[in-house]
């Protein structure tokens, strides 16, 4: 056992080293995007889920390997100091802007949150008028059911079709060029608490949906699609018998702990997965060369955690399915009977890491709600490295060998008394808003949060179409004060290698470009604009309302490099502003408005896209 | 039943009326107050031919400043899931409660219209999922989220594990008129 400990310690040692060499000759070097070879020390994208950058954007996540890295190097940290606004664009919604733009053929799709319009802009005309605008009618009483806040994660274009789900439990697909609806099927039913805020993914002909309500005693699966009829494919539920979570021989966990007969049934009380949560609000990944799509399932319901002893699966954990039978290939649980409200709905970024022998291991990198960064293998499951990212104090560390996740017993919830000091809180470590990753300094740039609370628990009540929670929470900052931290992380040293302390949340997800820029933005309306390598702040701008949503990088018409990023505060973290709350209830919005009392006199609603560029 | 019951009985009656104070008055089965559901309770503040704001509907009596019918609200607050989108008053998926703004009024029969008729941005219909009694019950607890109510009728602690300060420190919020809020 020492031995291999000594090895391991030995490799990790040559690998910081030559990470290092490795960082300091880019350094000097010139910015380019030629970082396939020489990178043994490196995360690399999944090549067959990175394609090289065309300079469109079609995916909230950039690609299948969800780097939301832009290839586009012409805007550096020499010139970004000169970035301007090129045009603005205003939605005429005021609640939480989280959709990314997406650019595709000269054409800017803008979606809003509810009512979930859609706007086709022509970016090949001065000021971007719009082409066509998409009006959905999306259910108004929809709002009532949606947990945190009535936002959308973002649209998808593929073969000519622009693919989005509705708040009100509807996927549409809409033709790119004139804006016509082509087909539009129920997924989710808001009677059942079910909304979609979720963006697709469109892959294999399939568009692959899931639905939200983790707070609402829903019952979580994914709906495969056919992306040319809208026809339901398949359905893999998260909670329940094997036949429906579509478990068969193909199943192969990579660990004993999630192995066994309808293990969907056996690890809740009786009948309780029927309102069990588990649902897929999150990210998607896919693996083209597998055939596999990854994602999380979210926290099991109700949150009060004595109403439902067991590992309560598939909940809080990863599946791997495939794609054209929707049968799991395998699931790892990341935090079995979960307490807090850790989901692990988080972006999966799919990297190859380097291996034993100088071979590659297929990957995917995860910071994961509970504080955990997680360096899995794709193909199996198996846990590579888990190491926290955040403070944590109700988890002690991740056991490689079980991958087990170790709890803190003192920092169980008990009825009858509130329970102080829960760190990361119910948002986590890292709420929804997702990481990117750089080929180029191997790194991934996560945009978090440092939030601890107090929580008291008692019985929840299951009334379909109501809140199914049963705690009582109040949230405040973390370690240090700070309630956002921007952090840049090496996935194979698994240490931080510089982090931003942020006064606010940070509920912006981030951008890394070919010009070793990375973008984000905080909660009170600045954008900002940092060296990948070093995080120095390079260049802001203050937008009108908080920054929420995902920044993205296109090649305009004219071969320039443009910068684009929705402003207009909301979710859970600013619902405090979006809904009107009211600071004097330390509970209110599941207790994250006692977090941010401050935020109504910081930052006012909206709804604008912002469009940067370098001078001509 | 002994004499000495009824005359304290009598006595207990007669120190309510000196009092006029219903603020204990319990009524577990009900009052049979015939048809009890708020049904004229307009939110609306305009009048067509002058204004004549509807008068108080005469059940409110019963319910609004009532010990009782406000404990019993509160129960029904929470098992019923308003805390869910309500939060204790500050809202969270559902608009504050104790923040004197009222998108459909806030006076107590208006607020029991819109639990019982519910509201087109999420609100459910509670109608027949409650009796009218408890929809009386909970308007009664809603009134107290922003400080209506004396503070002598008001529970000291809330039901729950809460987070929340007790509601008698609860600072009165003063009733704007109907609004659309936001």
């Amino acid at each position: 056992m020492r031995r291999i400990l000594a090895v391991i310690v030995a490799i990790v040692v040559v690998l910081v080293i030559v990470a290092i060499l490795w960082g300091t000759r880019g350094r000097n070097a010139p910015t380019t995007v030629d970082y396939g070879a020489a990178s043994a020390a490196k995360a690399v994208p999944a090549a067959s889920a990175s394609p090289p950058d065309d300079g469109n954007w079609t995916m909230p996540g950039k690609d299948y390997a969800s780097t939301r890295f832009s290839g586009l190097n012409q805007i550096t940290p020499a010139n970004v100091g000169k970035l301007q606004v090129a045009f603005t664009f205003s939605t005429g919604t005021t609640e939480g802007f989280e959709a990314p733009p997406l650019v595709v053929n000269n054409t800017m799709y803008v979606v809003t949150p509810w009512p979930n319009n859609v706007f086709a802009l022509d970016l090949t005309k001065p000021g971007a008028p719009a082409k066509w605008v998409y009006k959905p009618n999306t259910a108004a009483a929809a709002k009532g059911v949606a947990c945190c806040g009535p936002v959308n994660r973002g649209a998808v274009y593929a073969d000519g079709k622009l693919f989005l789900n509705l708040l009100d439990g509807h996927t549409v697909a809409l033709d790119a060029n004139s804006g016509a609806e082509l087909w539009r099927t129920q997924v989710a039913d808001i009677q059942k608490g079910e909304t979609i805020t979720m963006a697709p993914l469109v892959a294999a002909g399939k568009v692959l949906v899931g639905n939200s309500g983790g707070e609402m005693g829903v019952r979580g699966r994914l709906t495969a699609l056919d992306e040319g009829s809208g026809k339901i494919a398949w359905i893999g539920y998260s909670t329940g018998p094997d036949k429906d979570v579509l478990i068969g021989p193909d199943y192969h966990p990579p660990y004993a702990k999630d192995a066994g007969k309808d293990l969907g049934v056996s690890t809740w009380p009786p009948g309780m997965w029927k309102i069990g949560g588990g649902s897929v609000w999150g990210w998607l990944s896919y693996d083209p060369k597998l055939k596999l799509v990854y994602y999380g399932t979210s926290n099991p319901g109700p949150w009060n955690s004595t109403q439902r002893p067991g590992d309560n699966k598939f909940t809080a954990g990863v599946f791997a399915r495939d794609i054209d039978t929707g049968k799991v290939r395998w699931f790892y649980q990341s935090t079995p009977h979960d307490l807090y409200d850790h989901d692990d709905i988080n972006e999966i970024v799919l990297a190859d890491v380097p291996g034993p022998n100088g071979q590659r291991i297929p990957a995917m990198l995860r910071p994961s709600r509970n504080g955990f960064f997680y360096v899995q293998d794709r193909r199996s499951g198996r846990v590579l490295s888990a190491q926290p990212y955040g403070y944590i104090n109700v988890y002690k560390g991740v056991d490689l060998k079980s991958g087990q996740l170790i709890p803190v017993p003192a920092m169980e919830p008990q009825e009858g008394r509130v329970l102080r000091n829960i760190c990361p809180a119910s948002p986590g470590a890292k709420d929804w808003n997702p990481s990117a990753f750089s080929p180029i300094t191997g790194l991934v740039y996560i945009p978090h949060i440092n939030l601890c609370q107090d929580m008291g628990i008692q019985n929840a009540n299951y009334i379909a179409g109501t809140p199914f929670v049963g705690a009582d929470v109040k949230m405040y900052a973390g370690p240090g004060g700070n309630r956002g931290v921007f952090t840049a992380w090496d996935p194979i040293a698994q240490r931080k290698v510089f982090e931003i302390k942020e006064d606010l949340p940070l509920w912006s997800p981030a951008l890394a470009t070919g010009g070793n820029l990375v973008f984000y933005g905080t909660m009170d309306g600045w954008f900002k604009a940092i060296d990948a390598r070093t995080g120095k702040l390079l260049w802001q701008f203050k937008t009108a309302s908080g920054i929420i949503g995902q920044p993205i990088s296109y090649r305009g018409p004219d071969g320039r490099q443009y910068i684009a990023v929705p402003s207009g505060v909301g979710g859970w973290a600013g619902a405090i502003v979006t809904a009107d709350l009211d600071p004097d209830d330390p509970t209110a919005a599941l207790g994250f408005v006692n977090a941010v009392k401050d935020l109504k006199t910081r930052v006012a609603a909206g709804g604008v896209v912002y469009v940067f560029a370098l001078p001509q | 039943m002994s004499s000495l019951y009824r005359n304290s009985f009598a006595a207990i009656a007669l120190l309510a009326l000196i009092c006029g104070c219903d603020r204990d008055k319990q009524e577990p089965r009900g009052n049979p107050l015939g048809e009890t559901i708020p049904i004229a309770a307009s939110p609306d503040t305009i009048f067509p031919g002058g204004k004549t704001p509807p008068s108080l509907d005469p059940r409110a009596a019963a319910y609004e400043q009532n010990a009782y019918a406000i404990a019993q609200g509160q129960q029904l607050f929470t098992w019923m899931n308003c805390a869910g989108c309500h939060s204790h008053g500050g809202g969270g998926m559902g608009p504050a409660l104790m923040d004197g703004k009222w998108r459909y009024g806030g006076r107590i029969d208006q607020i029991a219209a819109s639990i019982a008729n519910g509201r087109p941005n999420g609100m459910p219909s509670w109608r027949g999922k409650l009796t009218n009694q408890q929809i009386w019950q909970l308007a009664a607890y809603v009134r107290t989220l922003s400080g209506q109510v004396r503070k002598d009728a008001v529970g000291a602690r809330g039901d729950t594990m809460s987070n929340s300060p007790p509601q008698t420190e609860t600072v009165r919020k003063p009733v704007t008129q109907a609004d659309s809020a936001q």
